[in-house]
């Protein structure tokens, strides 16, 4: 909403300055987003006329003009609009001015080496509308101030204020007048109401069809016969364009005005375009009528169509039509002045992706009573500027407006707010917002003003006595230092901790978007539901990700094309299996590139592998308190690994769910992708699948049971199969004797050479020690055999002696 | 006795020159040996007049001691020296680099995130959390904005189904609903999250993260709000002063509804937060609408309290001196190294939110 000071003192009587204003009116809610000073700025933009167009010489769309700006000599603009054409009247900025659309400043400069002294403007570029399809085109009329300034001289700086959406009364500069004179900045001047007293009959017939979802409730009209439709007077232009708003014809100005000043959209329609007589009805699917934004809108069933014997008219409340719109030769106009349920203006508005002023307004709510002040005003003022008669009003009703009335418990001003207001001071807030009040037993009974749809119950009214008394009265009660629940549940905890573990392992935490491109996606999706935004913002963003791998491998791939070369990133985050809440899970997902000791001078250079991600996954595990000893691999992974390489986890044999994959990604997803790298591994770990542990660390903590008896370590070295895994020999260790055999490594594996080919073999070294005894060479010996027995039975293997 | 004082003196003389250890053993040997010069010296103490015996055999003690600590002297020079010697041959170029490691780095958003939930954790607050994936009814009308109402326009929505009945969470606020109706108040939460809009720019990102906070007791007014984000701001910034303002506003789901401004300057082109006479929206807030509490079935009459929501990211931009809000989601390398965070620098209570 675009306020000037002046405009509120039509409304508002007070001394204070601007500045004071501006606090005020954030103060009371109404924020201030701009103040543009538009005086000074503006004056330079002269009304000027095209004498001649020649074709550049050296541009094909670019044309140098002659214009006239009221000196001497024209001056020569380059301009490059379709519609700069001999004789337009239009504005010109000359060098020196600032264009209000991107504050540039205009200098005399050489384009395509034809100079050009100044521009000619678009609307847009003067910030008048978002009209940017070549340059203003002025009505003749305005051939008699060419070399003048195209705006007026107002004093008063542009405000621009941000009216939240439960505020339609402050979409009219008397109800910002009005907030502001209930908390104090000056007293709100009385409404004059002269009842204007007409003989003539307002004979064309208005109907509201009563039917389903019909939602215009009041119609309210006058006819204004024989009048002189004119350009407005200099005081309502400037008013218009102190605003920002384009002056076009005395009636449609007037309408503006009002609706602008009162919050009361109208509309004038020709009158002896009107068919017979007017009919508010829901439109059938498939009426057609060209809008006054010369538009053609097809229409569906059931939205509010103000229209005539003929047909469609134009949109209640929304927007007119070509076919009854006013000229400047119009002799008799209609007035409308209507109320439409906010619902309805809204989901036509939407579905036809309209937006005016007045939708905004009536989607908002219009003050219901407000019908004939608005009719009253803007009657009177067209017959003040246009002349002619004005019928008596007729207003049609399908429904009369309920005047609401709220219980408030002054008690509860204090108990929200947590200070006191006097009760004189409640009253006195209230009767200024517009409020009447009835004193009950124990509480009061408050009637609204019908030009707040926003307020139905008590906390409406704590709001309004808060706001008016102003914030900085609610004092500051500190906070109590006391923690009654722990801050983070487990799986929080883990997350916090998975998250701190990976990165402690040289890896740069990402965060990235939730969504992904489709095709990326596809590489990682395996066998899960493709879930669609249905209106992302490019197709690239157009699905949820499956996994965190797309967005990693796409970022991954550009810091590869920033000349990095050994990389690791992670994300921690969320990855959707369905469009449900809560179809998702919770994924540490962390990509490798390149070598590990590239170019070192003391270490061997090597590729990441997989080991490396192993490694990394196992340790954090371990970090986090899993039993690795209970771990089980094998190699079955999404199809987006390597399908050698790669393994999953799970945290015990015979567990359900995955808790972590790991391994190469996929060389043919590296080389579609054209990804550069010398070797690219993976891990995802699922946040979800990892059961937290009941005990808590100090139970685990106070169970510390050592062995200080002698140790000892064997080492066996074992040939089996090719197909044999090392974790089928160590889970047959361990479970030879979990209470001897306290660790095992393995440290060799072995092909070739004496070993038969499809076998290999397996060292590993065993460390057997009792809590009890030291073992002597028997105990030792048959434990030995024990392990080599367990081991050959269960796998294959044979000892290699 | 003139034996033993040539012994000595072709001692002395032997060991001045320059000597390897094996040459000094070998001169050891040829004294203390079986046939040594000394060993054979101390087989004549038999031959000698008993009246002269007990002199010699003591004067021969004192010079056998005496030699022996010359020969046990040397040695430990020669040894002394060939360490020394060792030592230098092995001597390296220090200034060589170490050997390779990675850092990691945790994102300037999850460090913020944890500094916040740590502040709150100090008054009591714990952390809640909801999907990404919300119902149309969770993310508006459990929170008072009716379907078709224009509050709905200031959040530009990501749809997953055409009946618009899913979509991606436009603020944290759903976590409120799911928090009240899954317990009984009092409540006491924070819950930070991913937060998505369909509009992409300079200044707004498609997916961005806000925290959410809810207090709902018997008798939580705006003057406890006041007090907690104050607490807040001041930890946050870990600043001792700093201008804040509540400004009214309107929010569907608070009521009485505020947006918090802090005082700010501008400071050879950037913004320091404080003092200065300038204001930088930061959060918006309110006491919880009774609609709200009636749609989850807490019972306004009884309770009531505040909630409020604000951007992490631009929280974590103003603290850390981040301009652009794009490059929190583009992972470049580059960034993440240099506004990332050890990941040991965890924010704790006691230890400090930073360094």
């Amino acid at each position: 909403m675009k306020i000037t000071f002046d405009w509120l003192k039509d409304h508002l009587k007070t001394n204070l300055k601007e500045k004071n204003l501006l606090e005020q009116l954030t103060n009371v809610g109404l924020e201030v987003e701009g103040v543009q000073n538009l005086s000074s700025d503006k004056e330079l933009f002269k009304v000027a006329k095209i004498i001649k167009t020649i074709k550049h010489p050296n541009a094909d769309r670019l044309k140098v003009c002659d214009v006239d700006v009221g000196e001497k000599e024209f001056k020569k603009v380059v301009c490059g609009a379709v519609n700069a054409i001999e004789g337009l009247i239009t504005v010109y900025a000359p060098p020196g001015s600032i264009i209000p659309k991107n504050k540039t400043k205009l200098v005399v400069a050489k384009i395509r080496g034809v100079t050009s002294y100044g521009m000619l403007c678009s609307e847009s570029e003067l910030n008048l509308s978002d009209e940017s399809d070549g340059i203003i085109e002025l009505p003749s009329r305005y051939k008699k101030i060419i070399g003048k300034s195209y705006f007026s001289k107002s004093k008063s700086n542009l405000i621009d204020l941000s009216v939240t959406p439960n505020r339609p009364d402050c979409l009219g500069i008397r109800g910002i007048a009005r907030d502001l004179a209930a908390s104090g900045f000056g007293k709100l001047i009385d409404f004059k109401k002269k009842k204007i007293k007409s003989n003539n009959r307002q004979s064309l017939k208005v109907k509201i069809k009563k039917e389903k979802n019909q939602a215009c409730s009041i119609f309210g009209s006058c006819l204004i016969t024989d009048v002189n439709n004119t350009e407005s007077p200099q005081w309502l232009k400037d008013k218009l364009i102190s605003i920002g708003q384009k002056p076009i014809s005395a009636i449609v100005d007037i309408t503006n005005y009002v609706m602008f000043d009162l919050n009361r959209p109208l509309h004038a329609y020709d009158a002896d375009k009107i068919e017979k007589g007017i009919i508010v009805r829901n439109s059938k699917s498939g009426e057609k009528f060209t809008a006054l934004d010369n538009k053609d809108y097809k229409l569906e069933n059931g939205m509010c169509v103000i229209s005539d014997h003929k047909g469609v008219l134009g949109l209640g409340g929304i927007i007119g039509g070509t076919r009854s719109g006013t000229e400047l030769d119009t002799k008799n106009i209609l007035l409308e002045s209507a109320y439409f349920k906010p619902g309805s203006i809204r989901t036509t508005a939407k579905k036809l992706n309209l937006d005016t002023d007045a939708k905004f307004r009536f989607e908002r709510g219009i003050d219901p009573l407000s019908i004939e002040d608005g009719l009253n005003k803007a009657a009177r003022l067209i017959k003040e500027i246009c002349g002619g008669n004005i019928s008596k009003f007729d207003i049609q009703k399908i429904e009369t407006h309920k005047t609401k009335i709220v219980k408030f418990d002054i008690n509860l001003v204090e108990k929200i707010a947590g200070f006191k207001i006097s009760t004189k001071e409640i009253f006195k807030i209230l009767e200024n917002l517009g409020f009447k009040f009835k004193k009950k037993k124990n509480f009061f009974e408050l009637t609204v003003p019908s030009w707040r749809p926003d307020i139905t119950q008590e906390i409406d009214i704590v709001e309004e006595l808060v706001r008016i008394s102003g914030y900085d009265k609610i004092r500051i009660i500190d906070p109590i230092k006391e923690r009654k629940k722990s801050t983070l549940n487990k799986s929080q905890k883990l997350f916090h901790f998975l998250q701190r573990s990976i990165a402690s392992k040289g890896y740069l935490e990402a965060i990235t978007w939730s969504f992904t491109d489709s095709s990326y996606n596809d590489y990682f999706r395996d066998n899960k539901k493709e879930i669609k935004i249905v209106n992302p913002i490019s197709t690239e963003l157009g699905v949820l990700r499956s996994s965190i791998f797309s967005n990693l491998i796409i970022y991954m791939n550009k810091n590869l094309d920033r000349g990095f070369k050994d990389l690791s990133i992670y994300e921690i985050g969320p990855i959707f299996n369905g469009s449900k809440p809560g179809e998702q899970n919770t994924v540490v997902c962390g990509l490798s590139s390149g070598k590990k000791s590239r170019l070192s001078w003391i270490e061997k250079e090597r590729n990441v592998d997989v080991f490396d991600v192993k490694k990394d996954v196992v340790q954090t595990l371990i970090e986090a308190g899993y039993k690795s000893e209970e771990f089980f691999i094998d190699d079955r992974t999404p199809n987006y690994y390597h399908p050698g390489k790669s393994g999953r986890l799970f945290l015990k044999k015979g567990a359900d769910s995955v808790a972590a994959y790991f391994g190469e990604i996929h060389p043919s997803i590296i080389k579609e992708i054209d990804m550069k790298t010398e070797s690219l591994v993976g891990f995802e770990i699922f946040l979800d699948e990892l059961k937290l542990s009941e005990k808590t660390l100090n139970d685990q903590k106070s169970n510390f049971n050592v062995s200080d008896y002698q140790k000892s370590e064997r080492d066996f070295a074992f040939i089996v199969n090719k197909d044999v895994n090392a974790q089928d020999l160590t889970n047959a260790i361990v479970g030879v004797d979990h209470n001897l055999i306290k660790n095992i490594k393995v440290f060799d594996v072995y092909e070739g050479g004496n070993i038969p080919e499809n076998q290999k073999s397996i060292a590993i070294s065993i460390t057997i020690q009792s809590t009890e005894k030291t073992l002597n060479d028997n105990d030792l010996e048959k434990i030995n055999k024990l392990i080599i027995e367990t081991v050959e039975n269960k796998t294959g293997a044979k000892i290699r002696s | 006795m003139s034996d033993l004082k040539k012994i000595k003196d072709e001692l002395l003389l032997k060991l001045k020159s320059k000597l390897n250890l094996s040459e000094v053993n070998q001169m050891k040997s040829d004294l203390f040996g079986k046939n040594g010069l000394v060993s054979s010296q101390f087989k004549k103490i038999g031959t000698i007049a008993e009246t002269e015996r007990k002199k010699f055999a003591s004067e021969l003690n004192v010079i056998k001691d005496e030699l022996q600590d010359l020969i046990n002297l040397k040695i430990k020079e020669i040894e002394n020296e060939e360490i020394k010697e060792k030592l230098q041959k092995e001597k390296i170029d220090i200034t060589l680099p170490e050997r390779p490691f990675a850092r990691g780095k945790i994102h300037p958003v999850s460090q913020t995130i944890d500094e916040i939930s740590s502040i709150f954790s100090e008054i009591g607050f714990s952390v809640e959390e909801g999907p990404d994936v919300e119902s149309e009814h969770n993310n508006f009308t459990a929170l008072n904005t009716p379907e078709n109402h224009p509050a709905r326009d200031m959040h530009d929505t990501f749809y997953l189904d055409e009946k618009k009945k899913r979509l991606l969470r436009t603020h944290t606020s759903p976590v409120q609903i799911r928090t009240m109706l899954k317990d009984k108040p009092p409540f006491k939460i924070i819950a930070p999250g991913r937060t998505y809009r369909s509009d992409s720019d300079q200044t707004h990102a498609p997916m961005f993260h806000q925290v959410e906070g809810l207090h709902i007791d018997k008798d939580i007014n705006m003057g406890h709000l006041k007090g907690c984000l104050n607490y807040f701001i001041k930890e946050f910034f870990e600043l001792d002063k700093i201008k804040m303002r509540f400004r009214p506003s309107h929010f569907p789901f608070t009521e009485p509804s505020a947006e918090v401004d802090i005082g700010y300057e501008m400071k050879d082109g950037k913004i320091v937060i404080g003092e200065g006479d300038k204001w930088l929206e930061i959060l918006g807030c309110g006491m919880v609408h009774p609609n709200v509490l009636r749609n989850v079935k807490v019972d306004p009459i009884k309770f009531q309290g505040y909630a409020f929501g604000m951007g992490i990211d631009r929280l974590a931009m103003l603290k850390y001196g981040i301009n652009d809000l794009r490059a929190f989601f583009d992972c470049d390398y580059r960034w993440l190294n240099h506004f990332g965070f050890d990941p040991l620098d965890v924010p704790t209570n006691y230890r400090g939110l930073s360094r």
